[in-house]
């Protein structure tokens, strides 16, 4: 194998091209822009968890100083493209989004049901308490574990047997049964919360009567456009949106929530700009959550280690109003070479909020389970679990029967063994000790589909020689804008310094959510687009600065450093500001679009990784110390290794907390979350986070974009927690299959 | 928050004459734990009266004893060589707690004051008997994983959250106050009180009292000791349980101990019954284990945190290991 493919994150990456104004605090948050006659908005959530309301009282809050409205389902304006239905049966799933102040009904603990309006945020706090509610409570059910029988198949697999959420069967059913070797075991992954730094927040504003302006923490400003304009009737173009910076989301702005519409119904009832920033608490319950997941595996392999069949179950947790779904058997699905797989998804309705895809959604979570099950098969086979994975790697997609447009998993597994020190492992369970903490070595394989959807991208090129691109996209952390710079460079032959991309406003052209590890395959693709256009437009208009341009073909020109020149006579030349001059233009302004072709069809497409952990366990008081990772990630060529590896640390200490900490605990005869702030949820500090070593294959897949690369974000994380897992029982013998791994699992 | 009235005073005897005057005045100096309390609407003084500036920050050796004002700063007095070289089991206990940032605001007499993290008790929705009195405890069948397995009352099960009141426990520690009837000292044992039928009072202060300085008597443990806090991750967690360990060994025999608890009572747990069956006995694992078997009677768990009765007594023998050096 070739390990020049290889590069250790170093080498000469382009610094963030926001990184200054970020670091110095000139990045505006959607919550620090101060409209005139701005006034401060506070949501109150319900305190019982399912029932009607019987009346608000809001006449303490009204007489409270500064207060300009109590907005309730009493008094709120009617959100004209709210579908007039009981019992919702719509899209996207089933069931319809939370419609704000629709009706006195209660779904879950937290539904936000007022909201104040106060001159000053505090008097809006203030008066937020003052707010009284009387109920009638049902009874309610959140209890995932009691009611676990009750997982339904989604509508959308209802309706479509060939959807993913299907159950899916390749060969016989439950043939690991008769294997010569076989595991059966139950994971249980428990609620998670995305906690990005930035709390959700929302200014909104309406100009006119139907010109609506929202600066919104979402991570799509087109999507978010199309929504609003649908939910108050309005043409696309009379919704602005903008989100030029996004302070981390990790999924929770793909969905648009009851909390942005209330203060866009405020906005209009008050007639001044509203803006409105949840509470930490709040984001435990208002914009969505990993969901609770139960999975049972079973899997069996011939004794020389060949997979024969695997079957995998999964329930995840979703609200009683919205069927949320996420790809949590897919993993096993196409990983391995099992001629026997059998996945059935089910989703169970508890009164509860609706949950959102979080960092390698359902993938992740659903890699805990397979991952951790691929350890213990290994480990009743007594095979060292990399060869087991190397016995049943496969060179097509076993689920499509496609060839892979590229897969360097087993690249990944060499390197990402030999950096972590894997020859060092024992293969029986507490057989390393470092002075008396027990040494252990696990890994896990993620993966997720590279995807690439459709974007336009706006490129002018100015008179001065700099050139301007703009996309509605949003960059929620990775360095959308600095990636999309690099790729614009390359393209179109202007240094990095003269480029600038504007990005975050729904004025520019059309990109989709950011998220799904899609961004950079699906912008970067329009990028590539746009200066193709703009080269084309060049050439046509080279020969009246430089006559020798007139029959010269595209593929015969470089363009480089500002000009374009003959690549057989290099001192044929012209700059593209001479090009501008001579044709009396002050700029070249082109949108083009891009999508990917049919012919990418013809391939399976996945970005892999592989992370490996080794942990030191205390034997006597439980406590976990990840001491190293190693993580080695196949994501098509690398456009920037210094914000790809960040993505990657990132993800992995985002699997660290999965592994060991983070547990959103609801007290089920409340209905309502124990742990719903950073004191009782607990994330990775730095002290729990230790050196990650990140590794590239950096080899391009010109099959998904024709810059080559494939998604990173979401394979950061996945793979992750099982590593951990499974690092444990080597350390231990103990193996935790319900996380988070907390001392007490471990005594 | 509720609107209240704000006092700064520059005397301590001011001070007590503010919070006297009001029923519902409170002192403030860091204020790490009293603004959050405030802010959830746990707790609702009609006046605040700002110590801050009241001379009380001063850490100073008198004779044997090392005397901390109240003022003085977690973070400080952790840094004090006074503490590092004489009381380190003190300094560990510290940097054991909270952020650095805290540490940086929570003065020492606000670090004793602190009241517990259950969960029930910041939920105002919630039961809780020292919130609400006559509420209910939500944790005693609720989700009890961090709750106490020592001296609870059917009406609060909550621990101490407090890592240095566990250490000041072990070091045989006492508080001195003034209050309207002037200065009276508390042993450190008896400064913390058990729910019992009261829950929602944490201490034996008295009315308009306030904490002036802590002392802690020179009896020698200043080479074999240790602060043991097992959490749920690596800094910035509240213990599951922590265990402050004290010893002075001669010749492989113990000479003295202290033994101390954090996580497992609605006050720091000193474990004297451990200690005096200690005392002579040689360094060992064995002689551990017969401690922290002695120190474990009349625990009792509740559903979540039946891992207690394990982890308790392991943590005990750990910390005695680290603290004779056996590990």
């Amino acid at each position: 194998m070739n390990k020049l493919f290889f590069d250790k994150v170093i080498g000469d990456p382009l610094n963030r091209v926001d990184g200054r104004m970020k670091v110095t605090g000139a990045a505006k948050y959607s919550a620090e822009y101060q409209l005139p006659n701005l006034v401060h908005a506070v949501v109150v959530p319900s305190t019982i968890t399912k029932g009607r309301i019987k009346s608000v009282d809001s006449k303490a809050a009204l007489r409270s100083p500064g207060v300009l409205a109590v907005i309730s389902h009493e008094n709120a304006i009617k959100v004209p493209g709210n579908a007039d239905n009981e019992h919702p049966t719509e899209p996207p799933t089933g069931g319809q989004p939370l419609r704000a102040f629709y009706n006195n009904k209660v779904y879950f603990n937290g539904q936000p049901i007022a909201i104040v309006i106060a001159d000053t945020l505090e008097r809006a706090q203030y008066a937020a308490g003052l707010v009284k509610f009387e109920y009638d409570q049902d009874k309610h059910v959140t209890d995932f574990e009691l009611n676990k029988g009750k997982g339904v198949l989604p509508e959308k697999a209802k309706k479509d047997p060939k959807s993913s959420l299907a159950d899916y069967d390749r060969g016989v059913v439950d043939a690991y049964k008769t294997a010569a070797v076989t595991v059966e075991a139950e994971y249980i992954h428990p609620t998670e919360v995305h906690n990005p730094m930035e709390l959700q927040a929302i200014t909104a504003y309406w100009e006119t009567d139907d010109k609506l302006t929202v600066y919104d923490k979402v991570q799509g400003t087109k999507p978010t456009q199309q929504a609003f304009a649908k939910e108050w009737n309005l043409p696309v173009q009379n919704v602005k949106v903008i989100s030029e910076f996004v302070g981390g989301a990790f999924g929770n702005g793909l969905h648009n929530w009851p909390h942005e519409t209330a203060a866009i119904i405020a906005a209009k009832m008050v007639k001044r700009p509203v803006k409105l920033m949840l509470r930490r608490e709040h984001m435990f319950y208002m914009v969505g959550y990993r969901p609770y997941t139960w999975q049972q595996i079973g899997m069996g392999a011939s004794a020389d280690g060949k997979i024969t069949g695997i079957s995998h179950i999964a329930i995840g947790q979703t609200s009683t109003y919205e069927e949320f779904t996420e790809s949590t058997v897919q993993q096993t699905k196409m990983m391995y070479a099992s001629p026997n797989v059998s996945t059935r998804y089910r989703i169970l309705p508890l009164d509860v909020s609706t949950p959102i895809w979080m960092r390698g959604p359902g993938e992740a979570t659903g890699a805990f389970a397979l991952e951790c099950a691929m350890d213990e098969l290994a480990f009743a086979l007594n095979m060292d679990p990399i060869q087991f994975r190397l016995a049943n790697y496969t060179d097509e997609d076993p689920e499509k029967k496609l060839p892979w447009s590229t897969k360097y998993l087993k690249e990944c597994l060499e390197v990402g063994a030999e950096k972590i020190g894997w020859s060092k492992r024992s293969m029986k369970p507490g057989g390393l000790r470092a002075g008396e903490w027990l040494v252990g070595y696990g890994m896990g394989v993620g993966t997720f589909g590279a995807h690439r959807g459709a974007a336009a991208v706006r490129g002018r090129l100015l008179a001065n020689g700099t050139i301007i691109f703009q996309s509605a996209v949003t960059d929620i952390g990775p360095g959308t804008g600095t990636a999309m710079v690099q790729i614009a460079s390359e393209h179109i032959g202007i240094a990095p310094d003269k480029i600038t991309f504007q990005l975050g406003n729904s004025d520019f052209p059309q990109a989709p959510n950011q998220g799904g590890s899609a961004t950079v395959a699906t912008v970067g693709s329009a990028v590539v687009a746009t200066c193709n256009a703009i080269k084309e437009k060049l050439l046509t208009m080279a020969p009246t600065a430089e006559k020798r341009f007139a029959n010269a073909k595209m593929e015969e020109i470089l363009f480089d450093n500002g000009q374009m020149s003959l690549l057989k006579s290099p001192s044929i030349k012209v700059s593209y500001t001479n090009i501008l001059k001579k044709n009396s233009l002050t700029e070249i302004d082109i949108i083009q679009d891009a999508k990917p072709d049919d012919e990418s069809n013809k391939y399976s497409k996945y970005s892999f990784s592989v992370h490996f952990v080794q942990v030191h366990v205390h034997p006597t008081t439980g406590q976990v110390k990840v001491n190293k990772v190693v993580t080695c990630a196949d994501a098509g060529k690398i456009v920037n290794k210094k914000t790809a590896g960040n993505q990657l640390i990132g993800g992995v200490t985002g699997g660290i907390g999965m592994a060991l900490m983070e547990d959103a605990i609801i007290d089920h005869r409340f209905g309502r979350y124990i742990t719903k702030d950073f004191a009782d949820y607990h994330v990775p500090v730095h002290a729990d986070v230790p050196q990650i070593e990140v590794y590239f294959v950096d080899k391009p897949d010109y099959i998904v974009d024709p810059m080559g690369t494939k998604g990173l974000g979401e394979i950061a994380i996945i793979g992750v927690a099982p590593a951990v897992a499974n690092a444990v029982f080597n350390a231990t013998g103990k193996r935790i299959r319900q996380l988070p791994i907390t001392p007490d699992k471990l005594i | 928050m509720n609107q209240f009235q704000y006092s700064r005073v520059t005397h301590s005897n001011a001070a007590v004459s503010a919070v006297s005057k009001e029923k519902a005045a409170m002192f403030i100096a860091g204020g790490t734990n009293l603004i959050d309390l405030m802010k959830r609407g746990i707790v609702n003084p009609t006046r605040l009266v700002d110590i801050n500036r009241v001379p009380l920050n001063e850490i100073k050796t008198e004779g044997n004893s090392l005397i901390i004002g109240a003022l003085a700063l977690n973070g400080p007095v952790a840094e004090s060589k006074l503490v590092t070289e004489k009381f380190p089991l003190l300094a560990q206990a510290l940097n054991a707690g909270a952020s650095a940032q805290i540490r940086n605001m929570a003065t020492i007499g606000g670090n004793m004051l602190q009241r517990t993290r259950c969960p029930y008790f910041y939920d105002t929705t919630m039961p809780c008997n020292k919130r609400e009195p006559g509420t209910g405890c939500g944790a005693l069948e609720g989700f009890n994983r961090m709750h106490a397995i020592f001296g609870f009352s059917d009406q609060c099960i909550a621990v101490h959250p407090s890592d240095m009141s566990v250490a000041l426990a072990a070091l045989d520690a006492s508080v001195l106050v003034i209050g309207p009837k002037g200065e009276r000292r508390i042993p450190f044992t008896d400064f913390h009180r058990l729910p019992g039928d009261k829950p929602q009072i944490d201490t034996n202060l008295q009315a308009g009292e306030l904490i002036t300085s802590v002392t802690i008597p020179d009896n020698g443990f200043n080479k074999n000791v240790h602060y043991l806090k097992v959490r749920d991750r690596t800094s910035y967690a509240f213990a599951l349980v922590s265990v402050a360990a004290a010893l002075q060994i001669e010749k492989n025999t113990i000479r003295d101990a202290r033994l101390a608890m954090g996580g497992v009572a609605h006050k720091p747990w000193r474990l004297t019954e451990a200690e005096k069956f200690l005392i002579g006995k040689p360094v060992s694992e064995a002689s551990f284990s017969e401690a922290a078997k002695i120190a474990m009677q009349g625990a009792k768990a509740f559903k979540y945190n039946t891992y207690k009765l394990t982890l308790a007594p392991n943590s005990i023998v750990q910390a005695l290991k680290v603290a004779a050096k056996l590990v």
